[in-house]
């Protein structure tokens, strides 16, 4: 397993974990944009855009696109959060060159107006969807009343309001913005020859212009809130809590994290011997989630209506005892167990290894072996996790929770 | 594509299956049990998925608590289902604890305490479990599908039924137990960083004094045509369809399943050009082939604002009868390059290994190889795929819709 990476002259940056005994290789071009960098009027921009982006380019139609990503037999995707794009292939070894042509061009799209008519529907279909499922919102919501005026409190997929009245106009000027090569990382792993990976990208992107594009860093300020939503439709209640995590940055994350396994995780956490293993809830989990400049603690219960007021306040009282119920060794080592096992299971596929070294050098600019990243949790001690514990009987939060009836 | 698969069957008959990867760090293994929702008696539906719960809840050794603390020491990432003919266990770890996690499957599968104080506790759950699917429409599409479809027996849910989980006692979970966790028909399949004799020599130690009643096979399974809609109150209307389609014991699978593939697989697949990428008019749309024994099927999912749900379906039929008219060989290249690439990428994942060698020994009774499957794709032709068409057309056709209206559909009666 080597790390390589190198900076191409119009600012492009190459990186790859290169493993020659690897059976496949995966590539994905990682761009630093998303929700947080719209302005309100265009949310929902980057994640349209990332629908356009398959939809063909000068040199392929849509048709092409969607059919060469077939021949190559490649396993591919994208998907837009609030801070990146991403855009993934895993092919066997013999097809690099071939995908990286076809990912590459991918990144200039001829962004056509019939086809952004015709895509515009399926996003609205999109967003009917997750209105239908669970939570019912109750996440968009949660963070647009935690972050209010902060960026991060923008919905990944818009509104139905703000999608319908995108132009493709400004699609292109958000594009050209944005995906500069400057603002972009091509990201490779597995059975990777990184010196043809190189002359290729060097060859393909030697048209792109890099743009300066900027990212607004900004502290929120945190409030208390509490907030009831109805859905006639729903027969289960949903409840959601964000309160304050370290940020993706933090090395503090790797103690959030830890705690978030040993007071809610799926299975043998406090909250699941207490909640979950009785037959009280169906799920009643903590779990954290981490941006570039700050975080949260997130805590999710989903019950019966008529249980969720008692299962609720059950649910704050753990989560206030760090005095009374001090974290134990065994749990902590229960906890470092489950994740640092998850993580190396995990890491055998090299399209999930993409992931791990595409965030951490797009957002930290850190590359870390699956070892090392091990060390960091192994590293936490019991008193570090207790103070945490503790901190979080303090906690400011807002809290969405949503059933069919108010609450 | 080097392969070699060990099999091995206990004297109690229980099938032992392993295909060392040895260049991974982890080893995984399915345990399949011949106890599905099938097996449960008809007042008591939701039996199978209650007993597995309770017999999760110590076992052997271990305690409750020490069964869960004791896979996440050794840090186990793992997962159980019922199935309509089977129950099965999954875990994965690093090799260097597979004889401790063995020991806790053993434990559990052979073992179980059924504890008095804990059914109530499990039977919650399984309630909750039971009654939350009421907010999946896609997913409650689909259950209603399979019980229109396969009837009574055949077309269980293993999230049971209120009636049916309320009435279950501790002797009927322990009788279940006793009857269908038995190591007749029984499957435990190794794939990953192993030494096949050592994993022989555990497997006899915790299973070959292992005793169970013999198994008895099922009666055919046949599917039921027919049309139904559920009222919701939602934006957009689910739709599951199904027709009949070869199982995946049949000499022609593969030509079924290929054309499977034109329809679906991949984002130049015919359902996914037509339906979303021409028309617009869904995030997501699919079909796939699923087999009950000797009955086969091809299930469909579509889901779209009510208003373009009518247009949808018959977009989909179209597309789906579309096969017809022949398949290109462009089509056809692209399908084969899709399974060459999951063939090769499936030896980067000891849990996807291990559970296809389970699911290919419970449907065939043995262990197709990597080489085997490749050259029987390869021999797909245009013709054969039209052939295999023209004898086996969409018929019996299924339809469950769930939204605010019901739709037209004509085929649903041929």
């Amino acid at each position: 397993m080597q790390f390589r990476s190198e900076k191409l002259s119009n600012g492009l940056e190459v990186i790859a974990e290169v493993n020659p005994e690897a059976f496949s290789l995966s590539l994905g071009y990682f761009v630093k944009t998303g929700s947080r960098d719209e302005t309100p009027e265009m949310a929902g921009v980057s994640h349209f855009l990332e629908h356009m982006m398959f939809k063909g380019t000068d040199r392929r139609t849509a048709e092409d696109v969607n059919q060469e990503l077939d021949d190559l037999g490649s396993q591919s995707n994208a998907y837009t959060s609030e801070e990146q794009t991403v855009y993934y292939m895993s092919v066997l070894p013999e097809f690099q060159h071939a995908a990286l042509d076809l990912l590459s061009d991918m990144m200039r799209p001829a962004l056509r107006d019939e086809d952004f008519q015709t895509e515009r529907q399926v996003i609205l279909e999109e967003i009917a969807m997750y209105d239908d499922q669970p939570p019912y919102g109750a996440m968009e919501r949660a963070a647009e009343a935690y972050f209010r005026e902060h960026p991060l409190g923008r919905r990944v997929l818009g509104t139905r309001e703000t999608v319908s009245e995108l132009d493709p106009e400004a699609m292109r000027a958000y594009h050209q913005a944005r995906y500069a090569p400057d603002n972009l990382t091509l990201v490779a792993s597995g059975a990777v020859d990184f010196e043809q990976l190189l002359k290729s990208a060097e060859a393909m992107t030697t048209q792109w212009k890099p743009s300066q594009a900027k990212r607004q860093l900004v502290l929120p300020t945190f409030c208390n809130d509490m907030l009831s939503m109805v859905h006639p439709p729903a027969t289960q209640q949903y409840t959601l809590q964000y309160s304050p995590g370290p940020s993706y940055c933090d090395e503090a994350r790797y103690i959030a994290r830890i705690l978030g396994t040993i007071l809610g995780d799926d299975s043998g956490s406090r909250l699941f011997w207490e909640l979950v293993d009785t037959g009280m809830a169906e799920t009643a989990a903590t779990f954290t989630q981490e941006f570039q400049e700050c975080g949260l603690f997130c805590t999710f219960l989903t019950c019966a209506p008529e249980q969720h007021d008692e299962n609720w306040c059950i649910i704050q009282e753990i989560l206030a005892q760090g005095k009374e119920v001090p974290i134990t060794a065994l749990e902590l080592e229960l906890a470092k167990n489950k994740i640092c096992s998850g993580m190396i299971l995990g890491s055998e596929r090299p399209s999930n290894r993409l992931f791990s070294i595409g965030n951490a050098w797009t957002i930290r600019r850190t590359y870390e072996t699956i070892q090392a990243a091990s060390e960091h949790y192994r590293e936490v001690t019991l008193e570090s996790v207790q103070k945490a514990f503790e901190a979080l009987a303090d906690r400011t939060s807002v809290t969405v929770s949503v059933g069919p009836e108010a609450s | 594509m080097q392969q070699k698969v060990f099999e091995h069957r206990l004297s109690n008959g229980m099938v032992v299956l392993g295909e060392p990867m040895p260049w991974l760090e982890s080893v995984a293994f399915s345990l399949l049990l011949p106890a599905g929702t099938k097996n449960e008696p008809q007042d008591r539906l939701g039996l199978a998925g209650l007993t597995l719960e309770m017999s999760q809840r110590g076992a052997g050794p271990y305690s409750s608590r020490e069964v869960v603390e004791r896979l996440d020491f050794l840090g186990v990432d793992r997962s159980s289902n019922v199935t309509t003919f089977h129950t099965s266990m999954s875990m994965a770890a690093m090799s260097r604890v597979l004889e401790p996690t063995l020991e806790v499957a053993a434990a559990i599968v052979r073992e179980p305490h059924f504890p008095e104080d804990e059914l109530d506790e499990a039977r919650q759950s399984a309630l909750l479990e039971l009654a939350s699917i009421d907010d999946d429409p896609a997913q409650k599409c689909f259950k209603e599908l399979k019980r229109m479809r396969f009837g009574e027996v055949f077309g269980r849910s293993s999230l049971g039924s209120e009636s049916g989980l309320t009435d279950t006692t501790l002797d009927d979970c322990k009788e279940f137990h006793r009857k269908h966790y038995s190591p007749d028909r029984a499957i435990i399949s190794l794939a990953g960083n192993f030494d096949w004799d050592r994993f022989l020599v555990i497997a006899d130690r915790l299973f070959g004094d292992w005793k169970g009643p013999a198994y008895v096979g099922p009666t055919s399974v046949v599917s039921y045509p027919g049309n139904s809609h559920l009222c919701h109150d939602s934006q957009q209307t689910h739709i599951a369809l199904a027709y009949d389609a070869v199982p995946y014991n049949h000499p022609e699978y593969y030509q079924g399943r290929g054309l499977v593939g034109i329809l679906s697989d991949g984002m130049s697949s015919r359902l996914f050009a037509e339906v979303r990428e021409k028309r617009g008019l869904v995030y997501s749309v699919s079909a796939s082939a699923h087999s009950l024994h000797d009955c086969g099927s091809v299930l469909c999912y579509a889901g779209t604002t009510a208003p373009r749900a009518q247009e949808t379906l018959d977009v989909t039929v179209q597309t789906i009868r579309s096969l017809e008219n022949g398949i290109d060989p462009a089509e056809l290249k692209r399908l084969k390059a899709r399974v060459r690439t999951s063939l090769v990428m499936e030896q980067e994942s000891s849990s996807s290994r291990s559970s296809q060698m389970a699911h290919d020994w419970a449907y065939l009774g043995r262990v197709p190889s990597r080489q085997e499957l490749l050259k029987t794709i390869e021999a797909l032709s245009c013709e054969s795929l039209l052939n295999h068409y023209k004898n086996h057309p969409p018929r019996r056709w299924s339809l469950v819709t769930i939204g605010p209206d019901p739709l037209e559909f004509s085929d649903a009666v041929s």
